[in-house]
């Protein structure tokens, strides 16, 4: 009987012509990233478990499977992965394009202005903001500054659901969570109650990864 | 409250039970009120907000009760095309309310669905369980009035007259 040498297993796969080796059950965007090899990605966090996969931003090609989200989709030996794949690519400007067309840029007057994560990528992927199309009409939203140190913009909000998700982890109860689907989906407390009403403690994880200036603290709070 | 606890001891106390928890809380009470959303809540062991968003998510829960007399108009294509809208602006207009809404009184309750299945009567409102076909802006008057709902016209009309007499 052959006794496991390391506790995991590890296997082989192929990114963008670049022999990698990674932890078996390790999502293709973690294990390129480790090599260097970039792929955009917003809405990612290493150690959630399932991946949220919402920001569409980390598509990629796999041979023989199609484009996929590499947050998303586990390694396999012998895997090919194209990051730089003609399809995958114009889907994931897309995705930037419709994040943006539903996204205020109002950029001079925000809060995150210069640590704007969702900026910063939609430049270094050179997608700006198209003119000529808004899907929808959105209803402007009034700003929740109920709480004493957490204001919230759901008029910001990109729905990637790292707050949500960082809440679940962290602190436990979560006061928020996304209601409604599809394009009438969004964050907000429990009855649509100011964030100030319900059991938000105030921590701030959320805000800290916000890629949005969404959620944000008070000033001098 | 108590019919409620009642309810939960016969379904698993696990978030897999969560929609059938509310469909039957729903069947219980007509409706979802945030008290039972947050027993139901706190009994499957998730956060209040993480069973409002599940409950928002279906359109078939309500978080208001149904008025007296409660109106659904279809938008359904047929009724959409033959005017539907414009049966719905009569009926908010008369009753003040948007769609999805209920009256401070709690006496009419207004909502619109997608299609309710006899579309050659179209454009088709149903008040009360009975299906009321063909229906015109001034239908919906007569059938409100007819339910003995004030109509905001009719009073300020006789306001205009009272006010026309005074002169006189």
């Amino acid at each position: 009987m052959a006794e496991p040498v390391t506790e995991k297993a590890t296997v082989e796969l192929t990114i963008d012509g670049k022999r990698v080796r990674a932890e078996q059950g390790e999502k293709i965007l973690w294990a390129a990233l480790a090599e260097g090899i970039a792929i955009p990605h917003l809405c990612a966090i290493k150690e959630a478990e399932p991946p949220l996969g919402t920001c569409r931003l980390c598509l990629v090609e796999v041979e023989g499977q199609g484009v996929v989200a590499s947050c998303v989709e586990s390694v396999r030996e012998g895997m090919v992965v194209h990051t730089d794949g003609e399809r995958a690519v114009a889907l994931r400007r897309r995705a930037m394009e419709l994040l943006l067309a539903d996204h205020p840029l109002e950029c001079k007057d925000c809060p995150k202005k210069g640590k704007c994560d969702f900026l910063q990528l939609s430049i270094a992927m050179k997608v700006k903001r198209p003119k000529n199309y808004r899907p929808f009409p959105r209803e402007e939203l009034p700003v929740d500054a109920s709480h004493p140190r957490i204001i919230f913009d759901p008029n910001k909000c990109i729905r990637c659901g790292r707050c949500v998700w960082v809440c679940k982890e962290r602190v436990g109860e979560v006061p928020f969570d996304f209601i409604q689907k599809g394009y009438e989906m969004r964050l907000t407390t429990f009855m649509d109650k100011p964030l100030g009403e319900s059991d938000c403690t105030g921590c701030g994880e959320c805000v800290e990864v916000c890629p949005v200036a969404a959620l944000c603290f008070k000033e001098g709070g | 409250m108590e019919e409620l606890q009642e309810l939960l001891k016969t379904y698993p106390a696990n978030r897999h039970s969560l929609l059938r928890i509310l469909q039957a809380a729903q069947r219980q009470m007509g409706y979802l009120p945030g008290e039972a959303l947050r027993e139901v809540a706190s009994y499957v062991g998730v956060s209040p907000a993480e069973v409002y968003g599940v409950a928002t998510f279906y359109n078939q829960f309500r978080f208001i009760p149904y008025g007296t007399h409660h109106t659904v108009v279809c938008l359904g294509t047929a009724c959409h095309a033959m005017g539907g809208q414009l049966i719905l602006d009569a009926f908010e207009r008369e009753l003040d309310i948007k769609a999805g809404e209920i009256t401070p009184d709690h006496e009419w309750s207004l909502d619109r669905v997608g299609c309710i299945g006899c579309c050659t009567k179209a454009p088709v409102v149903v008040m009360n369980d009975a299906i009321n076909a063909k229906m015109t802006p001034f239908k919906v008057e007569e059938v409100l009035a007819g339910l003995g709902l004030q109509l905001k016209r009719s009073t300020d009309s006789e306001g205009e007259e009272a006010g026309e007499r005074e002169p006189q």
